[in-house]
Order: C-alpha cells, then structure tokens, then sequence
C-alpha cells in the first residue's frame, strides 16, 4: 500500500562523523584561588554550533571563557584549534598556549570574535561607529577606504542601526545599540568563532529579544561556532544546541540544551531550572 | 513492511533531588515497534506516562536503561545513547516534533517560524515559503496574520501554526503531542488528513491524541500504557483500519 522508501524523503546533507571540531577542550583548569576558576572542563566545539555556559555567579564560568579565547593561560590541560579559513588544505590543529602570544592576538583579530557583556568594553569610545568597524578591517589588512566604508555600511544594516549614525561616536548610542554594534565589529571580518559573555546581560527584554533574534539568523547564516556565558536560561534555551552547567568550578552536567532544561539529573540543575519565574 | 522505530525495554525513573530524592517510575519497560506508514497512538490515563515516553523519543528526555532506535539515513541509530550532535542531526532531517505549545523567538513572522525548519534543511527559500503558505491556508490561518509574531495569537491559532511548522518537511518519523487539543472540528479534520497524508508516504508516526474521534481516524495501533508493568501494543479496532490509504 505504500511505496514511499525512507530515503526518498531524507533531502538533507548531514555533515560526515568525521569532520574535526573547531575548538576542542581537553582536560582545562584553571584555579586563581581555591574555589575560584575552574577545574578539569572539556569539550568540543564544532562549526555551525553554539554552546551555552550556564551557572551561578562565581561559578567560574567566565574565567573558563577567558582562558578557551586565549586570553588567560591554565594551569593545565589543553585547548586545540582548528586553524585555517575552511580551507582544507590550509587548515591546522593547534594547541592556544603553545602558540606565539602574538599568534593568539592575530587569531583574536581575525578568526575570533568577542562580544563583551559591556559593549563599550569591546568598542572604542573615540572612534566613530564606522571607525569601529573598518578598524577591525584595517588590523587584518584592508587599505581602500571606499571599500572599508562600504563594509561598514553593510554590516551597520545588518545589525540594525540607522546609516545616519555612522559618523557618531558610540558614546552617543543606547545599550541596545551598542551592542548590535559591538556585535558587527565581531563580524566584519568573517570569524569562525565567537565567544560572548553574558551579550544581553544589561538589556531591556524588548532590545534582548531583538538582539537574540539577529543572533540566532547570524549564527545560521555564517555557520559560526559560538561560546555563550550566561546565567539566563531562557537566553540559553534560545541560542545554545547544548549546554554545561557549572557549579563551584566544576562542570556539574552537559547535554542538549532542551533535555538538560527539561529533564535535568543534576541536583544543581534541578534547583536553577526549578528557580525560573514563569510567564 | 520496513520498520522505523524500534523501542525495547525502555526504563525512566525522575529522581527530584530537591524534594528528599523523592523518586516517581514512570516507564517500566516499553517495548514496541513501529512501521512506515503506520500510526501507533499512546494510550492511557493522565499521569500514565505517555508525554514522558515521547519525549523519550524525541532524546527530549533521558532513560536509565533500555534502547530508541530509529532509521536514519539507511542505518540504525539509538537515539537513547547518542551524542547530541548526532540528536541535533537525526531531528533536522528524520525525526519531526508537533508539540501542543509553540515556543520561539518572541519578533519572528508566523510563516518564517514555519520555513524555518525547511531552511534549516537548506531548503530554498521560495519553495518553503510556498509550502508554509499552502500549509497555513490549510490549517486556517488567515493571511494578514503570516507576517506577525505568533506570541499574540490565540491558543488554537499558535497551535495550528505549530502543526504547519511540523508538517513543513517530510519527517519519516513524526512524534505528535495532543496537535488538535486546541482546535475545532474543521482544524481538527485538517490535521487528521495531514496525518493520513503523512502515512501514505511512507512516514512513521507516534501520538498522543485525548479526542477519541481524531484517535480512531488515524490509529493504526494503540499502546496501552500501565505504570506498574510493561505495556502491551494493541490493534485498533477502529472501522478504518481496513481502508487502504
């Protein structure tokens, strides 16, 4: 009665098990102070994914952040990164703190991107919003200022903000501004991987909706890999494909996103999402 | 017949930590299986387990014990024990999910909502937009309201969206939450072709369904569900079991 086969309604293209993760986490501590840090975190990251660090304040989530972009050596262990720019023939693993400091800053200016909860944090005061944006250009390269200006419009479009502000200083803008363009300074120069702390941290629901929103399409649409810091859990719940909760420095439970908020094992976990106030 | 799902000795007991460890058992050993082109509804009582069992399926929730395997891409995979990058791509391509709640990005247009899935698959942008438009037309959805943000529709009219956001790519495997808990009996008609349209593809689907009138208009089999043993798999007994699809 049915001549239907099983494959005939499978369209997709499924990335192959054997491609490499883009940041792979191995056994990571980092204790500035009993208690304070992290202790023995792994994972691995693959292109296209976003994972959610969720826990309390203190909880050491944002040192581990620091130190997985390369911006704080551990005590130990080890974080490997897949180099290159999706070239295959060009693309190499290696491992963040046995490179050159001035190869991490290269990779900070170009492959990576960060997003800081507080957008002034990541963006300079002095420079205009088109300045903002074409600085990151210029540190990888570019010199026609036509084709910097014209980048910068692009991506002042895409994330929303007015062309007419492009000269202002971003002093000048609101915190929801500020961010959108905390975020296309990130983007501009193309990263595969982008590491955010808290980015809707300071603001308005209505303003975070809208920033989740254009987050979501971004990553959708660029293929990034993102590491998100945050103690929100509806924000997780929105961008993360999986999640590790964290608790006194210790990794206490990972797992898709969905399950660990719907069905979490943890006691830990069970307590944070039992703690959400619904609406 | 091909077999799509293979569910054996499925063991579920929630441990609430922060209520004195209290442990409730909810699944004692499903075991079942289920065909292309066949409908298996999950019966039973309120608090018999039956969300519980489908999330299950969905890896929405964890098992202590037993196996979920599913036909994905010409091969057998559990989806019980898998990682969940493997999840992730198993419920883009093979596994669909109607729930009786919709849950998205508070600005996002009603018809993006429903593309999305489709253009998650890298589907053309055109097509899915044709297709999200015939389904929500189908399912009664008014026009002008496409462009707007489900968050202010009402319960039947999200749900309906949800239902057309389910049914956007041809899943071989489909789970159904109660999809016509919210809707009339035009809507409720709709879904139910939906659902046998569905069946005659060649898709594998599992619901749950509390109206007993949608239940016997597409349930191939029912599995009734007991707590305190494992469950038996029964033929339905409804009229159309007979009709060919």
């Amino acid at each position: 009665m049915i001549n239907a086969t099983s494959a005939s309604t499978v369209t997709a293209t499924v990335e192959s098990t054997t491609e490499c993760p883009l940041l792979s986490v191995k056994e990571l501590s980092m204790l500035y102070a009993p208690g304070k840090g992290f202790t023995d975190v792994s994972f691995d990251l693959y292109p296209g994914e976003v994972l959610g660090i969720v826990g309390e304040s203190g909880s050491g989530k944002s040192t581990l952040l620091q130190v997985i972009s390369g911006r704080m050596q551990p005590d130990s262990g080890e974080v490997l990164y897949l180099r290159g720019s999706g070239n295959a023939q060009i693309e190499q693993i290696e491992e963040l703190y046995s490179m050159a400091e001035s190869q991490r800053r290269q990779l900070l200016r170009s492959e990576w991107g960060i997003v800081h909860q507080h957008p002034m944090d990541g963006l300079r005061s002095r420079v205009s919003a088109g300045g903002n944006i074409g600085e990151r250009l210029m540190a990888i390269g570019h010199k026609n200022y036509a084709e910097i200006r014209e980048q910068a419009e692009k991506w002042l479009s895409d994330v929303e903000i007015p062309l007419e502000r492009i000269d202002d200083m971003p002093i000048t803008f609101s915190g929801g501004m500020q961010q959108r363009l905390q975020i296309a300074r990130n983007l501009v120069t193309h990263p595969k991987l982008i590491f955010m702390d808290e980015p809707t941290g300071g603001l308005d629901v209505s303003v975070q909706a809208k920033l989740l929103d254009l987050l979501r399409r971004l990553v959708t649409e660029l293929n990034l890999a993102v590491v998100i810091v945050t103690h929100d859990l509806a924000v997780a719940r929105l961008l993360a494909h999986r999640l590790i909760v964290m608790k006194q420095s210790k990794v206490v439970e990972t797992g898709l996103t969905d399950q660990v908020l719907d069905d979490p094992q943890h006691p830990y976990t069970q307590l944070l999402v039992s703690s959400v106030l619904q609406n | 017949m091909n077999s799509m799902l293979k569910v054996s000795n499925l063991r579920k007991t929630f441990v609430l930590h922060n209520q004195g460890g209290m442990q409730l058992p909810v699944l004692a050993g499903a075991d079942f299986s289920v065909n292309q082109g066949q409908c298996l509804v999950l019966n039973g009582h309120s608090g018999s387990g039956k969300s519980t069992l489908l999330r299950a399926l969905y890896a929405n929730y964890l098992v202590d014990q037993g196996s979920i395997e599913m036909r994905y891409q010409d091969q057998w995979i559990d989806i019980a024990n898998a990682t969940p990058r493997t999840i992730l791509n198993v419920r883009r391509t093979t596994l669909g999910w109607v729930s009786q709640f919709l849950r998205v990005i508070p600005r996002i247009s009603a018809l993006e909502v429903v593309m999305q899935p489709m253009l998650e698959l890298g589907g053309c942008r055109q097509q899915a937009e044709i297709k999200a438009a015939n389904l929500l037309t189908r399912l009664n959805v008014p026009a002008h309201l496409w462009h707007i943000a489900p968050a202010t529709f009402s319960g039947g009219e999200q749900q309906r969206v949800n239902i057309a956001r389910g049914f956007i790519v041809d899943y071989p495997i489909l789970l159904l939450d109660e999809p016509t808990a919210s809707l009339d009996t035009t809507n409720s008609a709709v879904v139910v072709e939906l659902i046998n349209e569905a069946k005659a593809r060649g898709a594998a689907i599992i619901g749950i369904f509390h109206d007993e009138e949608v239940r016997n208009q597409v349930a191939d089999y029912l599995y009734n569900m007991q707590a305190d043993k494992a469950s038996e798999m029964q033929k339905s007994t409804s009229p159309h079991v007979n009709i060919a699809c």
